[in-house]
């Protein structure tokens, strides 16, 4: 039983800290989510780094590491609320990898990989995929359906380019009459999609509850930090609380995804459900304590709250995560 | 990362887990006193198989058992669904401070008949006065020739009327600021000057007591740690408190949300989503509050303490637990609110949670002025 990174995953953590709290600034995402673009620049940093090919295999150009460093850097970049395609990509990546014949992985990944041809992922539902993120610039879009999975090409497929709340991250509807089948299995690469999502979620919420506690210590009101006050400092540790739940719960999801593949059902249906209400939560929490200035557009805090509420309706909602939880625990009590 | 148990815990497990098979005390009988006499002579056979003190080095009886070891040895009885061994607070409490602050002399005297369960340990800590506020406790201790002479009231003593020794925390000089002029004291339970009065908890049990100390005497001997040292000692008792017990009540909440998944399952309310998002719920509680355990557990080995999720369990465990019985009382109707079903008890016994082992108010005050460094008021 180690339930800790190793020390080279730590090194990855630190450096991915390290490298966004330069690169990725407030100020950063501010203007790229004013523009209605993406920071051009760190995404060719984060190809140059090899980041996007993390989890993919040597053989098709990545760097040949698994879920847990793909987490490790998904947390980071929600952490910095960063402006990218690198979620769209690493989803429909995993999908590829995961759900894809040997040919389609030879054919797709490379691209994916150097972030040259990127990918990204729908969800069918009864109007089309309606919430794809990158839709207008990957290369090709993974569309689920009914625990299948098809791949098209952007340019067969009609887009169009839709507004979210969240201002960081570039979203598409999607409608297309054919595609190339997945025929692996897709249940368990969606799954791995979702943890690498709920690490994003993780991220968020780590940086909402640090911004809060730090905004606590030095606002004051009555003389005094409002820190101090048990209505605000209590609110502050419940953030902890669902913070470190929620990541206890993907980083199980992102060890099963590498080492134990029977546990990995629960595990992303834990790690999603636990971070979609975390993050929500904690955001939410974080307007309050940051109170009057945090409802503002000038302040940071509504970045990380918006993306906390899309990334939340990706892939599985929350309630859809906790009812494949009581299904998973009932099964395994059935069987044993 | 490795979240399996590795050969040896494993063979640990294997090992415990075969001995409990053959050693199963069974179901407990009614009656307190009864349940009491079962869980002593439970402790007697743990004792005599080498199990009832896995967690204490090997020069002191135990088996040197890792943290990971200790988890495993109470989720294995809790899964089995045998009982604590009776001396809890001595086996959790009482040596382990007394390995940290004791004399030799003392380490010789009791450590050895708090692991057979031969004298039972009670906590004299909390005082009418001074519950979460514990450092502003007035039970007196009058230096006496080579005796000390003690006065006072102490609240919430479990295990008190069949306790040999207690765990005293008195003051010993009222000149010093409160956290000072403390002393730890080995308190004998058997003289006239401690009184034992049961207090009736909602249940309508009586696991706490009230004491009433007047003029008790205790020799110098019994000093823990030092004159004035007093609350050092007892946050070593509090550190191994909060820690302890974490992964046996971690499984207990499991084997209830099990029965109570199980029940749901056989009526076919497993079907209704608005069951599924509920008990899905508190599946997901309750698998995150045993990862982060583990989780701290790593830390403590790794690092030699646990990180900011070490302080977290105690609270997740309480308000899950707590969630647990009200849903089942909503699950499973009326008959949950009967005095004869375990659902009816557990409902009423799990207010306490958020209560013993210090308040959910007092945890979040730990995590928010230790953890995040907020200000303290």
């Amino acid at each position: 039983m180690n339930f800790d990174f190793t020390d080279d995953q730590h090194e990855i953590k630190r450096t991915a800290r390290d490298l966004l709290g330069r690169r990725s600034t407030f100020e950063r995402v501010r203007a790229a989510a004013e523009s209605a673009t993406y920071d051009e620049a760190l995404w060719q940093e984060l190809r140059d780094l090899g980041w996007t090919g993390i989890a993919i295999s040597e053989e098709h150009g990545g760097a040949g590491l698994g879920q847990v460093e793909l987490v490790i850097l998904m947390e980071e970049l929600g952490y910095a609320v960063a402006g990218s395609p690198f979620l769209s990509n690493a989803l429909g990546g995993l999908l590829i990898d995961h759900a894809g014949s040997d040919e389609q992985r030879a054919r797709w990944l490379p691209g994916i990989a150097s972030g040259e041809a990127t990918a990204t992922v729908g969800t069918i539902g009864s109007d089309g995929a309606e919430l794809v993120p990158d839709a207008a610039t990957a290369a090709l879009i993974v569309l689920v359906e009914d625990g299948g999975a098809t791949v098209v090409e952007r340019s067969a497929a009609d887009v169009t380019a839709i507004e979210t709340i969240d201002p960081t991250r570039r979203f598409g509807r999607v409608a297309a009459t054919s595609g190339e089948a997945l025929s692996g299995d897709v249940a368990g690469a969606l799954e791995r999609c979702e943890v690498a999502l709920a690490a994003e979620l993780v991220g968020v919420a780590q940086r909402a509850m640090e911004m809060s506690v730090a905004y606590a210590k030095d606002r004051k009101q009555f003389d005094t930090p409002i820190g101090a006050y048990q209505a605000v400092s209590h609110r502050c540790a419940q953030m902890l609380l669902e913070t470190e739940g929620a990541r206890s719960a993907t980083y199980f999801g992102a060890w099963a995804a590498d080492a134990d593949p029977a546990q990995l059902t629960l595990g992303a249906a834990m790690a999603k459900a636990a971070a979609a209400e975390a993050a929500r939560n904690v955001t939410a929490s974080a307007i309050q304590v940051h109170g009057g200035i945090g409802f503002t557009w000038e302040a940071d805090v509504h970045w990380l709250y918006k993306r906390a509420q899309v990334d939340a309706a990706l892939l599985t909602g929350a309630r859809a995560s906790r009812a494949r939880v009581a299904r998973a625990a009932a099964a395994t009590l059935v069987k044993g | 990362m490795d979240l399996t148990f590795n050969a040896s815990e494993l063979a640990f497990r294997d090992e415990f887990r075969a001995w409990i098979d053959a050693n199963h005390p069974g179901d407990a009988p009614d009656g307190e006193d009864e349940a009491y006499g079962f869980r002593r002579d439970w402790q007697r056979k743990l004792y005599e198989g080498g199990w009832a003190a896995v967690h204490w080095p090997k020069e002191y009886g135990g088996r040197d058992a890792t943290l990971v070891e200790a988890a495993i040895f109470n989720e294995e009885l809790a899964r089995a669904r045998a009982p604590f061994p009776a001396n809890v607070l001595g086996l959790l409490l009482a040596g382990p401070t007394l390995m940290t602050w004791g004399t030799d002399e003392q380490k010789d005297r009791y450590l050895s008949p708090i692991m057979s369960g031969e004298e039972i340990w009670c906590q004299g800590f909390s005082e009418p006065e001074a519950g979460s506020d514990l450092a502003s406790l007035k039970t007196k201790a009058v230096k006496d020739g080579d005796e000390w002479v003690v006065t006072g009231q102490k609240v919430w003593t479990s295990g008190a009327q069949y306790s040999k020794w207690c765990m005293l925390v008195a003051r010993t000089d009222f000149d010093q600021p409160k956290h000072k002029g403390l002393t730890y004291f080995i308190l004998d339970m058997e003289q006239e000057a401690v009184q034992v009065r049961p207090l009736v908890q909602i249940t309508g049990e009586a696991e706490f007591n009230e004491l009433f100390i007047e003029e008790a005497r205790i020799p110098d001997a019994n000093v823990v740690g030092g004159v004035g040292n007093g609350w050092k000692v007892a946050l070593t008792t509090l550190m191994n408190e909060r820690a302890g017990l974490a992964f046996g009540l971690q499984v207990g909440l499991k084997v209830k949300l099990d029965q109570l998944t199980e029940t749901a399952a056989a009526r076919g309310l497993l079907e209704d989503p608005v069951v599924a998002d509920r008990l899905g719920d508190l599946h997901l509680r309750c698998e995150i509050l045993r990862l982060t355990a583990y989780r701290g557990l790593t830390a403590t080995m790794k690092y030699g303490q646990p990180g900011p999720e070490g302080s977290l369990t105690k609270w997740m465990w309480s308000d899950t637990n707590q969630q647990l019985m009200q849903y089942a009382a909503d699950l499973l109707g009326p008959e949950a609110l009967l005095t004869d079903s375990p659902w009816s008890y557990e409902l009423l016994r799990s207010r306490g949670n958020t209560i013993e082992g210090g308040t959910t108010e007092i945890l979040k005050n730990i995590v928010a002025e230790r953890v995040l460094g907020l200000p303290r008021r």
